[in-house]
């Protein structure tokens, strides 16, 4: 094999493991039970597939300039994931999306409760005794 | 040639993650999973448009990448935004496990 070709395969398999990666969110989001493991799921492919893919793209083209113009685009990920990831995981939560069983250990819920009761003081008053 | 299976491959498990997303998009049963499956859907198009690129040995969608990925966020953000907004904590209190996320 010629080098071109090398270079061509390992492309091919970096694009490989990004599709791996996106078919096995795609999976996780067709069996996990409830909206915030289904988003555990789906942000998977979301910057490591990213990364795959944009390897596989550099790797084609042969180029600085081209790996130089990708690193935005994993930037721009970067940056925008979590926050997504940060309000559908508060909206979910908020909206009880979620089972209980499946959970450890909830460490909102106290400070939920805590903070609902001392906004109200004088309608409930009497759940104020514990 | 190994390489145009891998790139075939490559296609075939490109489409079948967009088509569990388009599932999940028409199933629901919340907003929540719908808006989680339309932003997976706009990565698996991002992964499209850098395998086309891989393929066909050319750059000219780079542009495209880059606005996709920056502004992938604003849906998802409005979406969660306006979901987490409609309900109270008194109704979070007497249906804790259908909230007001459950609009279909």
């Amino acid at each position: 094999m010629t080098t071109d070709q090398i270079l061509d395969l390992l492309a091919a398999i970096a694009l490989l493991l990004g599709a791996l990666l996106s078919v096995a969110a795609g999976v996780g989001l067709l069996r996990f039970p409830d909206a915030l493991s289904r988003m555990h799921a789906a942000t998977k492919p979301q910057i490591l597939g990213l990364i795959f893919v944009l390897i596989a793209v550099a790797l084609s083209a042969r180029s600085w300039s081209t790996l130089l113009a990708l690193l935005p685009v994993v930037l721009f990920q970067m940056l925008t994931a979590p926050i997504s990831a940060h309000m559908i995981g508060r909206a979910g939560y908020r909206t009880g999306n979620f089972r209980k069983d499946t959970l450890v250990v909830d460490e909102l819920e106290s400070v939920i409760d805590r903070a609902s009761r001392e906004d109200q003081p004088s309608s409930d008053s009497g759940d104020r005794q514990d | 040639m190994i390489t145009d299976v891998v790139f075939l491959a490559v296609g075939v498990l490109l489409a079948a993650a967009a088509l569990l997303a388009l599932f999940r998009i028409v199933r629901g049963p919340s907003l929540l999973d719908r808006m989680i499956a339309s932003d997976m859907m706009l990565t698996t198009l991002i992964l499209v448009v850098g395998a086309e690129m891989a393929y066909n040995h050319h750059t000219r969608n780079i542009p495209m990448m880059v606005v996709l990925a920056a502004i992938a966020i604003f849906a998802t953000v409005a979406v969660a935004r306006y979901v987490s907004k409609q309900d109270t904590p008194q109704e979070q209190a007497q249906e804790p496990s259908r909230g007001p996320g459950e609009l279909s």
